[in-house]
């Protein structure tokens, strides 16, 4: 009997193991940019008529970085829970909008003709505003997703949470849902504008 | 006769399609591109985590294999590539981790079980040897034995 007891303990000890395994997220990386100064960029403003953004722009103030498209799917189904915070004027969230024509997977970026491309970026990112609600102060155009690199973006979309000082204090990544909101961001959010 | 050479013309058509389109991506410098692969076969691309950066056809991949080629035209070294891979993403796109306190365990993990498992071994080994050590024999054992053995000679 006593020396099926190590296997069997081994064996419960390697279950524990895999079922904490199984509730990680392996999308869930932790952002080496957590706690760093938000990467400073300058961009034009959708609809701004040549005004641009840069996150210098928001000192002082608690503000949320979104980063969305229009081919994102999963942008869909957290909209409804900023343009719910939006109209609460929680906080202030400013849209990054990354890579609109050149990250749809059904357009053929090459055939784009790069004088074209802005306008046509413009046309799309408003008509999907316009059809699904606008939760943003402005959004700031990120055609070729190169801000996007310097945030460390590797999905849509992704939220910052970036304090007075203008230092990231948060990513989430994926959609925001109405849990994550009420028990992690807008506590940060209250904690961090005292 | 016409089929055939209708076909024939399809298949030239596609075969200046495919050949453009391998073509476009490939950067001018053949030497750029040897050390951009290098470099990216010790990226993970984060989108399909099980792939490195040099193999994945991800859009971030294509992206940041550019972001790559930039900085070596730009004569940054292999380090500041490297750097501003983790500063953006972290240590997780390196496949090969830098050794510090978060990760002794990654690293000393595999000589941790296998100084264990040698452990186990030697314990067992021993245990057994005690087991199947000659079983000493009484007087009396001795000598039925010797009797055996006599017995049999004759």
């Amino acid at each position: 009997m006593k020396r099926f007891l190590i296997p069997l303990a081994v064996f419960f000890v390697l279950l524990v193991f895999l079922a904490i395994g199984l509730t990680l997220n392996p999308r869930d990386i932790p952002s080496p940019l957590k706690d760093k100064p938000a990467p400073s960029f300058n961009l034009p403003q959708l609809a701004g008529a040549g005004k641009t953004f840069s996150p210098s722009d928001m000192k002082g103030r608690v503000w949320l970085l979104n980063v969305w498209a229009s081919w994102c799917v999963s942008c869909r189904q957290e909209h409804p829970v900023l343009v719910d915070m939006g109209r609460r004027n929680a906080v202030p969230i400013v849209g990054l909008s990354y890579k609109e024509l050149r990250g749809d997977g059904e357009i053929d970026a090459s055939r784009i003709n790069p004088a074209d491309e802005a306008a046509l970026a413009e046309k799309r990112a408003q008509a999907w505003l316009a059809s699904h609600g606008n939760p943003y102060q402005l959004t700031a155009m990120d055609l070729d997703g190169r801000v996007g690199i310097d945030y460390g973006v590797y999905g849509v979309p992704e939220t910052y949470v970036i304090d007075k000082a203008g230092i990231i204090r948060m990513k989430h990544t994926g959609p925001i849902t109405p849990e994550s909101l009420q028990k992690q961001i807008l506590p940060l959010v209250a904690e961090l504008s005292k | 006769m016409r089929l055939r050479t209708l076909l024939f013309c399809c298949g030239l058509l596609f075969a200046g399609v495919t050949l453009a389109k391998e073509a476009a991506p490939m950067a001018a410098d053949v030497e750029v591109e040897k050390r951009m692969v290098a470099i990216s076969e010790e990226l993970r691309c984060l989108v399909c985590q099980n792939e490195s950066l040099s193999g994945s056809h991800a859009e971030l991949a294509q992206d940041l294999r550019r972001e790559i080629r930039k900085m070596i035209s730009d004569g940054k070294s292999d380090k500041e590539i490297l750097d501003f891979m983790v500063a953006r993403y972290g240590d997780f796109v390196r496949y090969r981790p830098p050794v510090k306190p978060t990760t002794w365990l990654l690293w000393g993990g595999p000589f941790l079980l296998l100084a264990g498992g040698i452990a186990a071994l030697v314990a067992f080994l021993r245990r057994r040897a005690k087991e199947v050590a000659a079983p000493v024999l009484s007087d009396e054992e001795h000598r039925r034995a010797a009797a055996l053995l006599d017995s049999s000679k004759s």
